[in-house]
């Protein structure tokens, strides 16, 4: 059932536990419980909104961030890993295989803030070699979910 | 000249659908939800619609053989094969159609005629009747009955059977009831038709849309595969209804015949529609497990639903309708529904426009999304206190 229940919130995680219950075949509370055991080991990590800044005013910039560094001796990547991600405006933080090591995405008002955050905070740790810097200019789709799509049912108002 | 005095009389007698008043209703009316459309709410799956634009690009535009190209026929054989266990030559066995509904009118045009009789169970998909009867035949109509959970059962068909009987048409999961036939319901009809002179058409269209247990073929009948032509397609499972295109598979000897009709009026399905199928059975499967799943949660919460409501409804284990009894409320399906419409803006078929047995049921279909389905739910309690 577990699995079940994490597939059905990871499309839409503001079904009402009632509504879950029923998809399930189970009762409400065990829907409930479920979903606080998972919250409590930490399965479910957050229950987020996707939104697509362009639609309101709002000054906005992400930046995909290729970062390499010199692993530490017996701590791997971990550690300069964790002085990265530590960082608010750090969205996201990945060891990744290839020819860099950490894929980082910042997020800030503007270009000049990431870029000196970049600048300031991000290449000037020991083990960061060096950093190259992405900015978005435009989503096309992020989560699974496209962009600027609007989904118009045009379909026969009645089909046999 | 009065030109209608010069259509034949099969074709004047047939009644046409008895739901065209409500596409004028819902053409006044802003903010209708419709849960009677019988088609996926989902637009073909990308991979597919692109190898259909890919075959438009290479100019692939030409006509096909008669049958359809033979890798796809090769494809729905080894389709057939692993998802149902059926073994079908590509060469000589399966037959590429416009849509399931062509097959259903060539299979039914190859075996029967004037004279002949056509055991039709009802309630069941509107063109079944209108086939037999543009074919010259009578069809004999068996109702299923909601307590037998719209099963067809062995006695019905026996108390049909006349020396006229020809052919018998059994489409499961069904449209409209929603309702499927397992192993034991069908081997119990098995006993009846295996030795008697009785072509079964069996449309399948609706098999992957089965949300409990495996879909259960009755050629899967060893003693029934040389008498059962077979239809399924890929408007429902892979979402491709404006594609066009279906297929029949069944004895070499029928197909054969069947393909004459098909020739002479259809040359061959649309190559385009051909190329994206191909890939569908290919690639597709996954985004099919997808959207089955995302049916199966609507169709339970719309199950729910009207029980909730008040609504008594057997549960549907197939295709994407349930079939509530609207007895309850004191109207005639008809009555329900276009009171519905005009006081909730809710549209749904009635149940009789599937058969006269589907009267005191109405169908609605759960290929919307569950915004949707939980709003009419609201608009439908608020519509039933009032009554």
């Amino acid at each position: 059932m577990k699995k079940e229940l994490l597939s059905i919130l990871k499309d839409n995680c503001r079904l009402s536990v009632e509504e879950i219950a029923v998809m399930l075949g189970t009762t409400a509370d065990e829907v409930k419980t479920a979903m606080e055991e998972l919250d409590e080991k930490g399965v479910i990590l957050a229950y987020k909104a996707l939104i697509d800044w362009e639609k309101v005013d709002h000054e906005y910039v992400t930046a995909y961030i290729e970062v390499k560094v010199t692993p530490q001796r017996g701590q791997g990547f971990d550690k300069v890993a964790e002085r990265i991600y530590k960082y608010p405006q750090v969205t996201a933080c990945s060891l990744v295989s290839g020819g860099f090591d950490l894929f980082v995405v910042v997020e800030g008002k503007n270009m000049k803030e990431v870029a000196l955050f970049v600048a300031e905070k991000l290449a000037p740790i020991d083990s960061v070699m060096s950093c190259a810097t992405h900015f978005v200019l435009k989503k096309y789709k992020d989560s699974g979910v496209i962009f600027n799509k609007t989904y118009e049912d045009d379909r026969e108002a009645v089909v046999l | 000249m009065n030109i209608k005095q010069m259509v034949r009389k099969n074709i004047l007698e047939t009644p046409p659908s008895g739901i065209r008043k409500y596409f004028d209703m819902v053409n006044e009316m802003e903010d209708v939800i419709s849960l009677g459309i019988g088609e996926p709410d989902f637009e073909t799956p990308w991979t597919i619609r692109e190898e259909g634009i890919y075959s438009l690009e290479r100019g692939k535009t030409h006509y096909s053989s008669n049958a359809g190209f033979i890798e796809l026929r090769r494809e729905i054989s080894n389709y057939m094969n692993n998802r149902f266990g059926l073994k079908y030559d590509p060469k000589d066995e399966i037959l590429v159609t416009v849509g399931g509904s062509e097959a259903i009118d060539i299979s039914i045009r190859t075996f029967v005629g004037p004279g002949d009789e056509v055991i039709v169970p009802e309630p069941s998909f509107v063109a079944y009747k209108g086939c037999v009867m543009f074919a010259g035949a009578t069809p004999v109509t068996v109702e299923l009955k909601a307590e037998d959970r719209f099963k067809l059962k062995p006695e019905q068909i026996v108390n049909a059977i006349t020396d006229k009987t020809k052919a018998i048409i059994i489409g499961y999961p069904n449209n409209p009831t929603g309702a499927t036939m397992d192993y034991d319901d069908y081997k119990a009809i098995v006993e009846v038709l295996k030795d008697k002179d009785i072509i079964v058409i069996s449309d399948e269209l609706y098999a992957e849309l089965t949300y409990e247990g495996k879909h259960v073929s009755i050629a899967q009948f060893p003693e029934m595969k040389d008498r059962t032509i077979v239809i399924n397609g890929f408007s429902k499972a892979f979402a491709m209804t404006g594609w066009r295109i279906g297929y029949a598979c069944g004895p070499a000897d029928a197909l054969e015949q069947m393909k004459k009709i098909h020739q002479y009026a259809l040359m061959c399905s649309p190559t385009t529609a051909q190329y994206a199928a191909i890939e569908a059975l290919k690639n597709g499967e996954p985004e099919v497990r997808r959207m089955v799943e995302e049916y199966n949660r609507r169709r339970l919460v719309m199950v729910d639903g009207f029980r909730k409501i008040g609504l008594n409804c057997f549960e549907p284990l197939g295709a994407f309708y349930v079939f509530p009894d609207i007895r309850v409320s004191g109207l005639s399906s008809d009555e329900f529904c276009e009171r519905l419409l005009m006081q909730e803006r809710v549209l749904m078929v009635p149940g009789n426009a599937f058969g006269a047995c589907g009267e005191g049921f109405v169908r609605a279909t759960y290929a919307t999304s569950i915004d949707n389905i939980r709003e009419a739910l609201v608009r439908m309690r608020r519509f039933l206190e009032s009554l």
